[in-house]
């Protein structure tokens, strides 16, 4: 026969100053089962714990009832007690008479008197046919996965490594490096990109703990928190990376020109290349969408000079599977397409780009060596517009967000073509200057005097093209005017939106995507690197946009969350979940269907012939993956699927005290 | 250049007479000025267009109304089309100006028009011409 | 080949100062064998739209003529006018969308035979019959003559484009449509960057300042362009680019006039269907154009001219 003890807990004046405690008490202790009732002003307090703990240890009751605060906030704090004391934590409920009871019936103290001991007697009622049930734990293989090797990934990788854990550093670019590494110049120091990014490329490519798998893709992931095993592409470079040793002969004699991604299509590369000179590793890949040998089976002239014999034109995508505890998503960012915005593209034309393309044209390593030119004449631009806001805040036409980084790289844009041309102008159209980060404000305030740039505060309604020039009509609400002004050249601060591949790459992973199609955090303020599904975190841009010290700093969040996760021997896992009768279970598999974990597969029993049993199939449940939220429940259609210490009989006794 | 602002002076009824007019949501202009740079009949106007939003979102309509933009819009729709929060500008052009002429006020009266006008101009350009500028 | 057959409303202008506009369109669509059948009773369609929320009145007007087109049987109505377009779309769209104002509406045309509730009649522009119902290939079979090496100017205005839910082409921004029509001609038109913007409209009335201004640089746009005469598609614009060049010229030194002709216009000269064109209708006199560019003979005359 269970006995039950129950705790009224006064919570301050939230319960005791709307029921009256002594007639709940009465009632309550007189009820069938109930060993005692006792109160106390706050049962979460320290001395109200040990009031708990005693009745765990005395040996008086077999479950205990709390009735007080909603179990959200300290359901978990009890049970920890419980479980300390020796106590089986999952024979502790929570009665919720104070969110559920008097804080929504405040004004009719009788009726939420009432109230509260109809809900602690169907609690009573539950927890006199709640089992002992024991966490299940899981191992964790001491390794992660980061995909997306720009400087998030990068950057989360050498912060894991540091820790002692080893690291899967994925991209499927042929390097790492990712966009930071287009960069000429970085805000507000305007330290060169290249020189504080190249010894950290170099520093992640020498680290042993870091197993680089670059050229590669995801291809399918299974597991769990702790236990992913995923399965990736190696695509086919045809060559040999263990023999290529990046010494760029190959490349030299290539004859096909392709347009250099990497350079934003300013200049060329060849069918055989490596995307740009500091790539790591330094290997070559062949593009064989545009390899004379693949398209017209001729040439072949790179396997001649290669003296190591690297080229191999059979190569084919192979496949790994790699098996870690812990994924990380930095996928990074593409910046939104110009033919979107319809108004301007009559003035389109190689001289009107956006902010990555001039990235390139800055950079001294760069298609024009950092000669500000234009790529149309490859003449100097005197005149020169940049427009804020492109495709951000515009949430008729574009996206309503604002993309973060570009009032600052528009600036940084405008002080850096100044001080090439220093007899041009340039203008920058803009609503507002988001400049709060650490030196920012100053940065801009010295771009506008210093560098004297004309900042006219307005959008700009379209653009074409005249006499070789781009007419750029905006306007200047401050003086309330609106302007014109003819261009040599217009560089668009485009919007920030999720690298292509996101929405593909996120349905495996089985995580959300925001109304922007960025990563979705578990929580906006509290759990910025965190998904809904454990073991799986976020940062950098994949998830919003935001500048490089930013990135570096979600990046060591994102590894401490990866670290505390690998550090722990085991992972436990709460054991309400979902469990079959399998003498009842007819092996239908409609759970299986609904089942969004894919935590129910259905398997062969094998019957007795000899006793007239036959072979059946049931379904089963893998108590790791449940994550019982009772779908499937719902959905069997003969009682068989049930929840530990939530089984309908339980819930069925509930409702019955009530009647 | 001063106005006083209170609650009653934004909240006033000519404010509330232009919101029902045009069905607009007159908090949504952030004042970017798209619509202004793209007006036809910019040059001539002595007020942009964005301003005529501001002086209504502060509650100034007699400001608004004593302009010439207000007069001089040709129903183009170019800022309705190019604006980034959806605000439609023409209608509350078309607003203002049913203000006025619900005075029974004409802006354009037929005798203005010469008679050499009325023979050579288009019925087209008569209708459409009335249709905005007679009550 | 089957018939296609529409009703037709060529609104108020059509009839007198656009005349050139109604005469080349009907006489081109018989060549294609479409029968527009003009209503026997139609409305002026009150142009532009009313905005203001309240002013249902306004209304009755487009859609008064939408229920006669509803009543004729048959499921099309062609308009010419860039405005009657417009304004019948949006009219329909309205009663289509606000019940109220549909019940209102029916409920005042108590007169009228049928209630309408906006889904009933299809307006269809020139353009979009052209393109959709007859098709660009169909149309360049019935054409006679080369164009040579004339360009034209394909100027839009407003009406045709905004709003978008209108909008005769899919990207009213940067159109095509009528660039793709005369490209499958076999007419060369040139892209210039005031193809889209206003020209004052309504303005002419009591505010030349405005269209003497937009008429400037929407020309002197086409001419730089290298145009030799520019097409619309609206009595308004026409009259407006066309009627204002004299007084353009008088304030701009060294202004070059260009043509302005309606869209049909010159596709019934490639069809060979010069008697159709009064050329005593344009300000700025197109003959000269033509005749160099061999789409008229060398001794055309206006309609009624000279005999």
């Amino acid at each position: 026969m269970n006995r039950i003890g129950v705790f009224v807990c006064h919570c301050g004046i939230n319960i005791a100053g709307v029921v009256d405690i002594e007639a709940v008490k009465k009632a309550v202790a007189s009820y069938p089962g109930v060993a005692f009732a006792r109160d106390y002003t706050y049962m979460c307090s320290e001395p109200g714990q040990d009031l708990f703990r005693k009745a765990c240890t005395s040996g008086e009751v077999d479950g205990i009832v709390v009735a007080s605060c909603s179990p959200r906030l300290h359901e978990a704090t009890f049970r920890h007690t419980a479980a300390e004391a020796g106590f089986n934590p999952y024979r502790v409920e929570i009665a919720n008479i104070r969110e559920q009871c008097t804080w929504v019936n405040s004004v009719d103290p009788q009726g939420a008197t009432a109230k509260a001991i109809d809900i602690i007697q169907s609690l009573v009622e539950r927890t006199r046919r709640d089992e002992s049930l024991v966490e299940s734990t899981i191992p964790v293989t001491k390794k992660a996965l980061v995909i997306g090797a720009g400087i998030a990934g990068m950057m989360t990788a050498l912060n894991i490594t540091g820790s002692g854990y080893k690291v899967y550093l994925l991209d499927r670019e042929p390097s790492i490096g990712g966009r930071m590494a287009q960069l000429s110049e970085t805000f507000p120091t305007l330290d060169c990109a290249q020189c504080i990014f190249t010894p950290r490329m170099v520093e992640v490519g020498q680290n042993r703990d870091i197993s680089l798998r670059t050229y590669c893709e995801v291809e399918e992931i299974s597991g769990y928190v702790g236990n992913f095993t995923v399965k990736i592409r190696h695509k086919a470079a045809y060559v040999d990376w263990n023999k290529c040793t990046g010494c760029g002969m190959c490349t030299e004699k290539c004859p096909t020109k392709v347009k250099s991604e990497f350079n934003m299509l300013l200049d060329d590369r060849k069918a055989i290349y490596t995307p740009f000179p500091q790539a790591v590793p330094n290997k070559v890949i062949i593009d064989a969408e545009n390899c004379l040998y693949f398209r017209k089976g001729r040439c072949r002239i790179c396997e001649k000079t290669c003296s190591l014999g690297a080229v191999d034109f059979e190569q084919k995508d192979w496949f790994e599977d790699l098996e870690v505890g812990a994924i990380v998503v930095a996928t990074g960012f593409d910046l939104y397409d110009k033919e979107n915005i319809e108004e301007y593209r009559l003035g389109y034309s190689e001289d009107v780009i956006d902010g990555i393309t001039f990235e390139r044209l800055l950079s001294a390593s760069g298609p024009t060596q950092g000669r500000l030119i234009r790529p149309s004449d490859g003449r100097v631009p005197e005149e020169i517009v940049f427009i804020a806001c492109v495709g951000s805040r515009d949430p008729e036409n574009h996206f309503p967000y604002c993309s973060r980084v570009c009032c600052m790289y528009t600036a940084k844009h405008a002080a850096l073509y100044k001080h090439r041309v220093p007899q041009g102008q340039a203008y920058v159209f803009y609503m507002d200057i988001r400049s709060a980060g650490k030196n920012y404000e100053e940065f801009v305030q010295r771009a506008v005097e210093e560098d004297e740039i004309m900042y006219i505060r307005g959008r700009v309604s379209r653009m074409y093209r005249d006499d070789g020039k781009i007419v750029v009509v905006g306007a200047d609400t401050l003086s309330g005017t609106t302007v014109e002004v003819r261009a040599d050249m217009v560089v668009l601060a485009m919007a920030i939106r999720p690298a292509r591949g996101l929405e593909e790459l996120v349905k495996k992973l089985k995580i959300q995507t925001d109304a922007n199609g960025f990563l979705a955090e578990a929580h906006p303020k509290l759990r910025p690197v965190e998904t809904l599904s454990q073991g799986i975190f976020i940062t950098g841009c994949a998830q919003s946009p935001k500048d490089i010290q930013d990135t570096v700093a979600q990046s060591g969040a994102a590894a401490a969350k990866v670290v505390e996760l690998l550090s722990k021997e085991q992972l436990t896992h709460e054991p309400i979940v979902a469990f079959v009768d399998e003498e009842i279970c007819s092996g239908c598999g409609q759970c299986e269907g609904q089942c969004t974990f894919d935590a129910i597969e259905l398997v062969q029993r094998r019957g007795n012939p000899a006793m007239g049993i036959p072979d059946r199939t049931v379904a089963k449940v893998n108590e790791i993956l449940c994550q019982g939220c009772g779908a499937c429940i719902v959905t069997c259609p003969s009682g068989a699927m049930n929840q530990k210490n939530f089984r309908l009989e339980q819930v069925y006794s509930m409702i019955e005290s009530f009647i | 250049m001063k106005i006083q602002l209170s609650r009653q002076a934004l909240l006033s009824e000519l404010r509330e007479q232009v919101r029902d007019l045009s069905e607009q949501n007159l908090l949504a202009c952030y004042q970017c000025g798209k619509c202004s740079a793209g007006c036809p009949s910019i040059e001539a106007m002595d007020v942009m267009p964005s301003q005529i939003i501001r002086w209504v979102q502060l509650g100034q309509i007699e400001k608004a109304l004593k302009s010439k933009t207000i007069w001089l819009c040709a129903a183009c729709q170019t800022c309705k089309v190019r604006c980034p929060r959806g605000v439609d500008l023409a209608r509350i052009m078309e607003a203002l100006r049913q203000l006025v002429l619900r005075e029974n006020l004409h802006y354009v009266h037929p005798n203005m028009i010469s008679k050499e006008d009325l023979e050579e101009l288009p019925q087209i350009a008569l209708v459409a011409n009335f249709r905005k500028f007679t009550p | 080949m089957s018939v296609l057959e529409l009703s037709y409303m060529p609104g108020c202008t059509l009839k007198t100062k656009a005349k050139n506009f109604e005469t080349t369109t009907l006489r081109l669509l018989e060549l294609l064998d479409v029968q527009a059948e003009e209503l026997p009773d139609w409305y002026c369609c009150g142009t532009t739209y009313s905005l203001a929320s309240d002013n249902v009145i306004n209304q009755l007007g487009p859609i008064r003529t939408l229920v006669k087109a509803k009543e004729s049987g048959r499921e099309e109505l062609l308009v010419l006018c860039s405005m009657c377009y417009n304004t019948l779309r949006r009219a329909q769209e309205l009663v289509r969308s606000d019940e109220e104002k549909r019940s209102k509406i029916n409920e005042f045309m108590y007169d009228e035979e049928t209630d309408f509730s906006g889904d009933e009649v299809r307006v269809v522009h020139l353009l979009t019959l052209l393109k959709e119902e007859i098709g660009f290939e169909a149309l360049k079979q019935k054409l006679l003559k080369d164009a040579g090496d004339l360009k034209v100017a394909a100027y839009y205005g407003c009406m045709l484009l905004r709003p978008r839910e209108i909008a005769v082409d899919p990207v009213p921004e940067h159109p095509s449509i009528l660039e793709d029509l005369f490209a499958a001609c076999g007419v060369e038109s040139v892209y210039f960057p005031f193809r889209t913007e206003c020209c004052g409209s309504y303005q002419t009335v009591n505010e030349k300042q405005v269209v003497i201004s937009r008429t400037r640089a929407i020309t002197e746009s086409a001419v730089k362009n290298g145009a030799d005469l520019i097409v619309t598609s609206c009595p308004l614009c026409y009259y407006n680019l066309d009627a204002y060049q004299p007084k353009v010229a008088e304030a701009t030194p060294g202004f070059r006039r260009i043509p302005v002709m309606y869209v049909s216009q010159i596709l019934a000269l490639l069809a060979g269907l010069e008697e159709t064109q009064d050329f005593n209708l344009h300000v700025v006199d197109p003959r000269p154009v033509l005749r160099e560019k061999g789409l008229i003979g060398k001794d055309a005359v206006a309609a009624g001219e000279g005999e």
